[in-house]
């Protein structure tokens, strides 16, 4: 299955707090970050792709265009997909991520933006968020290929030519080759896979200093 | 059908990332190890320059021929080592470890309910009891053991026995998978080095044998300066060993060897560390003169042969102990020693000790801390050496035989805070590290099993 880059605008994090205080102690536990898609009319996601760094819950809203004049509403679409099973401990914390459009909870038929909602409850992490952020589309299908008529309706059999005098049997010699074709074939693939072992240049292995690039 | 591809991709990227191991990409893996692989570079050149020795020559003929006659007897050999020096010793690692820190990571002065008391700064996720009862259930107190239930005070018709048929029958069926199974209950001495061979999958065939002695010819044609560094490792720790000091001559020509092996650069891809690089003289920055150095890439630390040393118990054809020990080294002890989030890595080992003395001793963990003692000081240099040296072999092998029987060096871990569970009360009574490193110098009276039984399945929490 093919897929295609959307070219998307990431638009810086937004943090969500309660009050208006921002002392040392209180950081905030929820980011958001909006996607938006400038230059690409609705299209239909396939998959989202990102680095996490230190995010424990995503939840991902989707707005979709909407065939009837209603203003395009906002769904939720992940819910609460958990990234690191542990939000107290290094594990998951800075994995790969795909999300595929069967994981998610509606149609990601015509979208028009993405909202993404971080959550880290842990205080133990300076700052959290998620990097390399990429959309896909469905790629172009292969095109379909029409057989050759002669491949999809072979023609029957034809009658072997008389034989020569002094010739061999050409089917006779067809199945010897033939299993002789096999015997290279089984030759070839089970060459070992050992390597030879030669850590020296040319049977020279006088050295400079190690280096430390 | 799209629901199975992905989560069938997803299961294989689960099962992939396992076996790497290592977060190749966490930032402080790179940085820490950067530095850390720097030093132990410099410290190789140094010795290189200051001792006017190259790192690798060619010997003339006359020099191969003696060497090949007396290649039985190298322990014989008395070269000049007092102007080598290790490159590094565990206590020098263990620093490193300390000062690993996460950059995102909030290590605020005020004590918050993550505060690592201990020495490891790093927040890995490490399993506690309950989970390592789970995981290690077969070692509960309602199993037979070997190192418990074959004791002389016990008949041999209610376990041992059994067990011994059981552990013929499958080394006559040659089932890994059983022989895995089955080792966790420990393995009987004659059957243990066809057992092992069974699960690290090594087999005698003519080309391994052929192999070794590609590798002894090597070793014959050219001198390197680890060898060096080898032989005053073995003159160091294992030659003074009462148990391991016959086997001398085994250790040269097993490490010799190993470091010639370029088979072993084949682990990197899932260790985080690289093998040093250098250039054929000369030939500076072109990539075709580019090589490794030592040709495996593993530059041996103080006590490196203490690896080989036990299995010299087990294995007496050179060939086979080469094999036996290659593959222990690249699936097991390489993670003592590189820097990785793996949980059998060396780090994780060690937040897994101090983890679990701080939550089921915490008397005795903030003793020694106040007397300024951390544990982890003392226990480093056993979990470094996977317990060498440091148990009698009868329970070292007991030892080993979980480690295979899991696939995880965890029981390490586990087995060190044992430990000090076990002295702990001489322990509340010391005042100073000197004091406590004496109290646990001398682990050779430990029962291994019984020790780990009790800690893990008998104690009141």
């Amino acid at each position: 299955m093919s897929r295609v880059s959307v070219p998307c605008h990431v638009k810086g994090t937004v943090a969500l707090q309660v009050g208006d205080v921002r002392t040392s102690q209180g950081r905030p536990g929820v980011l958001v970050i909006d996607v938006t898609f400038p230059s690409v009319a609705p299209f239909e996601l396939q998959e989202i792709v990102f680095k996490n760094y230190y995010t424990a819950f995503l939840s991902i809203r989707v707005r979709q265009h909407s065939s009837t004049h209603t203003p395009a509403k906002w769904v939720t679409c992940l819910r609460d997909y958990c990234l690191m099973p542990d939000p107290h401990s290094e594990e998951g914390a800075q994995e790969y991520v795909s999300l595929f459009k069967h994981q998610m909870l509606c149609d990601m038929a015509r979208v028009l933006e993405l909202r993404l909602i971080l959550r880290q409850p842990s205080p133990l992490w300076v700052s959290f968020t998620v990097e390399e952020l990429q959309i896909y589309q469905q790629g172009p299908k292969s095109p379909s290929m029409t057989f050759p008529k002669w491949l999809s309706h072979p023609v029957p059999c034809e009658q072997p030519a008389p034989l020569i005098e002094g010739l061999p049997d050409p089917s006779r010699v067809s199945s010897e080759v033939q299993q002789m074709w096999a015997l290279t074939e089984m030759i070839r693939a089970s060459h070992t896979s050992t390597r030879i072992g030669r850590f020296d240049v040319d049977g020279c292995y006088d050295l400079n200093l190690l280096s430390y690039t | 059908m799209l629901q199975e591809e992905s989560d069938l991709s997803l299961i294989i990227a689960q099962i992939v990332q396992k076996l790497k191991g290592s977060n190749l990409y966490a930032q402080l893996e790179r940085q820490a190890w950067g530095s850390w692989e720097k030093r132990i570079l410099k410290s190789l050149n140094s010795m290189c320059t200051e001792l006017s020795i190259p790192l690798a020559r060619k010997r003339p003929v006359g020099e191969q021929k003696e060497l090949l006659n007396k290649w039985n007897e190298m322990g014989t050999d008395e070269p000049d080592l007092s102007l080598f020096r290790p490159v590094y010793a565990p206590k020098d690692f263990l620093e490193v470890l300390i000062n690993l820190r996460n950059p995102n990571y909030e290590n605020g002065d005020s004590l918050s309910f993550r505060t690592h008391l201990g020495l490891i700064q790093v927040p890995l996720k490490v399993k506690d009891i309950p989970e390592l009862k789970e995981f290690f259930v077969e070692l509960g107190l309602t199993t037979g053991q070997l190192g418990i239930d074959d004791s002389t005070q016990v008949p041999p018709e209610l376990f041992e026995n059994e067990h011994v048929r059981i552990g013929q029958k499958v080394l006559a069926e040659q089932d890994g998978a059983a022989a895995q199974q089955y080792i966790r209950q420990g393995s009987p001495t004659a059957l243990r080095a066809d057992l092992w061979a069974l699960i690290l999958n090594i087999s005698s065939q003519p080309e391994d044998i052929l192999y070794y002695e590609q590798l002894k010819t090597n070793v014959i044609q050219h001198d390197l300066l680890v060898d060096s560094l080898i032989y005053k490792d073995v003159k160091l720790t294992a030659s003074n060993d009462d148990y391991y000091f016959v086997f001398e001559d085994y250790l040269y020509q097993v490490l010799l060897c190993f470091s010639r092996d370029t088979s072993v650069l084949g682990h990197f891809a899932y260790n985080s560390a690289s093998p040093p690089k250098s250039y054929i003289r000369g030939k500076l920055g072109l990539e075709e003169y580019a090589v490794f150095y030592p040709p495996n890439g593993v530059i041996p630390f103080h006590g490196f042969s203490m690896y080989v040393a036990p299995l010299c118990f087990l294995y007496h054809e050179p060939s086979k102990l080469y094999q036996i020990f290659r593959e222990m080294y690249v699936r097991f002890f390489f993670r003592l020693h590189s820097i990785s989030s793996h949980p059998s890595g060396i780090v994780s080992l060690c937040l897994l000790f101090e983890t679990l003395l701080q939550t089921y001793l915490p008397q005795l963990f903030y003793h020694l801390r106040e007397i300024g003692a951390q544990p982890l000081r003392i226990s480093f240099k056993w979990m470094v050496r996977a317990f060498s040296g440091y148990l009698a072999t009868d329970q070292l092998l007991l030892l080993w035989d979980r480690i295979l029987g899991y696939n995880s060096l965890e029981i390490l871990a586990v087995l060190a805070a044992a430990v000090f569970a076990f002295r702990a009360v001489n322990l509340m009574e010391v005042t100073s590290l000197a004091a406590a490193e004496a109290v646990l110098a001398d682990l050779s009276t430990l029962k291994v099993m019984p020790l780990l039984q009790i800690f893990l399945f008998a104690t009141v929490t």
